[in-house]
């Protein structure tokens, strides 16, 4: 009954003409807008003879990609080269995020180090890194450092696991076989990890007992799989990459083969990003009260259990958040890879791809349409955490 | 400071137990080693006069390049019989701005009103010709200069249009409120390069074929309507951060809607968000460098085209640092003038 009272008051209200009137004329210049567009769209393609629609992605597009997650050649079509282009995002992405959080948190915690050196040098770290536009230290990562590597024939070679030089990068590939044993395992290590923790939940509410359960978790991690992969079979083939002379040229073969643009692309996004990451470090460590620990103290806990079980989760309470927000930018300026050629979504699909059908708005709407749904994902993500770890305030 | 606290000084600020030692040694050893070569590289070995690549024997930077292409670096290629015009636009910008500091409270208003609705008037027309003045293509525009029009160009595009979608997000008409949130939400989640594409590749195509927009006018609006997003973002945290008292009072006053907002609700909800929005704006500054990708030459830009010259190949390292040292100090002097302000209203409501 309330609800239906509020909302006729509501309907009410909005039936005023005062308050009528700007809405209408909002909806009536959206579709005016929408309409002068799609009709100059339409007149525009008429005039220079092309047809509209995505049909194009299904026709070969004709041009190589040099750095691919899955199978692709010119013979692929359109909406295989959009698929490549966005594995490559998620996969610059990825790594960016991972580098960036760890560094982050290094540096975070450096910042409230005692030591005025590590305390100092931090800061300088935080305020070079995020001060300095990204394009410019893609393109410093990309056209000084990366191209000052040494030459194929002289290539730096660390403890024959990574080969550096100016091709990129190359690391041993690991083939597995019968790996669906490993994925077993784990599977079957994560259902027992969360049986042992609904039951170290019980123990500890009706018997008082802790079990430690993050140390169970460590072990089974690594035994359950182990043991699965002895089971099935499993057996490890190491392809180092091999130098090979052809036609004069010497050249490394097999192996994981990263190259510049990848590295440029990850090692600039993780550098700036890591510099936003660890001011909101600093800020999540600093915001814990010092009470909270002298408490923690005052009711028997130990110093590692204040940290694990008051310190620590206050303090990612704040950390998360903005924390998130910096991967979601990270994924959105990933897209700068089209400045340096890296063959993302951006660069392969509305760059190459673009330029080949002259499709602009159907590839700058895909595009688009792609990054706003990543972007909505995570903070769909990002508002359901907030909503369960909000204060519940009395 | 004396031997004894200096002595101190150290045992607790480097020397505080045994990882401490060692971790303060190592980082003492790596900056000793790397900073003298560095500034052996940048200062002692470096060419400063000259006129051409050649004139860097000595094996250190060769900061020649920079002065050569120094006046690309700042105007792009605008006509050099014309630059006057450039630098006469940017001395009444920085005098007005600057005068902001020494004018009474009440002046400053009047200052603000000239930056934002007469400033841009003059030096469009400074810039782009008319009135008697040769005209400039936009073509031609690049370095420093376009760079720093850009930014102005965006803060004064973005804020108003921020401020009516801060609006318009908590407007209790439900059609505005929903378009502000969809439209704010819209260019929050798509990357710039991508508005960038759009305003430089695909709006042509979607306006009537003999009607044209100038690329760079295209791209400024872009990034204008991109940076309102943002904008819009922060002022919202401002409005949010108001006691609801502050509408009631401005309501039981018998004010409108806009009175209300515009001389109670805003002057105190931007008051408290200027940090906020200085942030904003210098990432737009560090934003601009984007524009490459659609073809125009920013600070960034032209030193990507002159590094490329056959003349000049191999000077990236020297004209990326220029690059830096530019956009780091602006950035920097913002934030540290942000942080200052922030200390400054935090003693205030104290």
């Amino acid at each position: 009954m309330f609800l239906n009272s509020e909302f006729k008051t509501s309907l009410k209200k909005n039936l005023r003409l005062s308050n009528l009137v700007p809405q209408l004329l909002l909806i009536f210049f959206f579709f005016f807008v929408i309409y002068f567009f799609a009709n100059n769209a339409q007149l525009n393609m008429k005039a220079r003879n092309m047809n509209s629609g995505f049909d194009f992605l299904g026709t070969n597009s004709g041009f190589d990609i040099q750095f691919s997650l899955i199978d692709y050649d010119g013979s692929s079509s359109y909406g295989r080269a959009y698929l490549v282009g966005l594995l490559n995002t998620l996969l610059v992405a990825f790594f960016g995020i991972f580098f960036a959080t760890i560094i982050g948190f290094i540096i975070g915690v450096s910042r409230l180090s005692s030591n005025w050196i590590i305390n100092k040098l931090s800061l300088i770290y935080v305020e070079l890194f995020r001060n300095l536009p990204l394009i410019l230290q893609i393109f410093f990562w990309y056209f000084t450092v990366l191209r000052s590597l040494p030459s194929t024939e002289k290539s730096l070679i660390i403890f024959n696991f990574l080969i550096i030089n100016l091709q990129g990068f190359y690391i041993p590939k690991f083939i597995f076989t019968n790996s669906h044993y490993i994925i077993y395992g784990i599977a079957f290590t994560l259902l027992t990890i969360f049986l042992i923790k609904y039951y170290a939940k019980k123990m500890f509410y009706e018997h008082a007992k802790v079990i430690p359960v993050f140390k169970i978790s460590l072990l089974l991690i690594i035994l359950f799989p182990l043991i699965f992969s002895l089971i099935g079979g499993v057996s490890i083939n190491v392809e180092y990459p091999k130098l090979v002379k052809n036609f004069g040229i010497f050249n490394y073969l097999g192996g994981v083969k990263l190259i510049p643009e990848f590295l440029a692309l990850v090692f600039s996004l993780s550098l700036y990003t890591s510099a936003f990451i660890a001011e909101n470090v600093r800020a999540g460590i600093l915001a814990v009260n010092k009470g909270q620990k002298e408490a923690a103290k005052s009711l028997g806990f130990n110093n590692s259990q204040s940290l694990n079980l008051i310190v620590i989760p206050q303090a990612l309470r704040v950390i998360i958040p903005p924390t998130t927000n910096q991967y979601l930018n990270l994924t959105k300026n990933s897209s700068l890879a089209a400045a340096i050629g890296y063959p993302d979504l951006t660069g392969a699909f509305a760059g190459t791809a673009l330029s080949q059908t002259g499709k602009a708005i159907e590839i700058i709407f895909i595009v688009m349409m792609t990054y706003l749904t990543i972007s909505l994902l995570i903070s769909l993500i990002l508002n359901w955490y907030n909503k369960k770890i909000a204060l519940v305030e009395r | 400071m004396n031997k004894e606290n200096i002595k101190s000084w150290l045992k607790i600020n480097l020397f505080s137990n045994w990882y401490n030692s060692i971790i303060s040694l190592f980082v003492l050893i790596v900056i000793l080693l790397i900073i003298p070569s560095f500034l052996d590289w940048a200062i002692f070995k470096a060419t400063f006069i000259g006129k051409t690549k050649a004139d860097c024997k000595t094996g250190g930077a060769c900061w020649v390049f920079i002065s050569v292409w120094f006046e690309k670096f700042i105007y792009g290629f605008y006509p050099d019989k014309e630059l006057w015009r450039v630098n006469l636009a940017f001395i009444i910008l920085i005098l007005s701005v600057l005068s902001a500091f020494f004018v009474k409270p009440k002046i400053k208003p009047y200052i603000l009103f000239f930056l934002v609705f007469i400033f841009p008037i003059i030096g469009f027309i400074l810039i782009h010709g008319g009135f008697g003045l040769e005209n400039v293509e936009t073509r031609v525009w690049g370095g420093l200069s376009l760079t720093f029009m850009l930014t102005f160009f965006g803060i004064i595009f973005a804020f108003p249009l921020g401020v009516l979608l801060a609006l318009g997000k908590r407007s209790e008409l439900p059609v505005i409120k929903y378009f502000c949130i969809a439209f704010v939400e819209f260019w929050r989640g798509i990357p710039l390069i991508t508005v960038l594409f759009a305003a430089a590749i695909m709006f042509p195509l979607l306006l009537p074929a003999n009607f044209n927009v100038d690329k760079l006018l295209r791209v400024a609006i872009g990034l204008g309507i991109f940076e309102s997003a943002y904008v819009a973002e922060v002022i919202r945290g401002g409005l949010q951060s108001l006691p609801k008292g502050q509408y009631e009072a401005a309501k039981s006053l018998g004010m409108s809607y806009w009175k209300m907002n515009f001389l109670i609700i805003l002057p105190q909800a931007i008051k408290t968000v200027i940090p906020g929005l200085t942030n904003t704006f210098i990432a737009l500054f560090k934003d601009t460098p984007l524009i490459i990708l659609v073809g125009l030459l920013e600070l960034l830009g032209m030193v990507n085209l002159a590094k490329s010259n056959s003349y000049w190949l191999g000077m990236a390292v020297e004209g990326y640092i220029f690059v830096g040292l530019i956009f780091w100090f602006f950035s920097y002097l913002l934030s540290r003038y942000t942080q200052s302000l922030e200390k400054k209203f935090s003693t205030e409501r104290h």
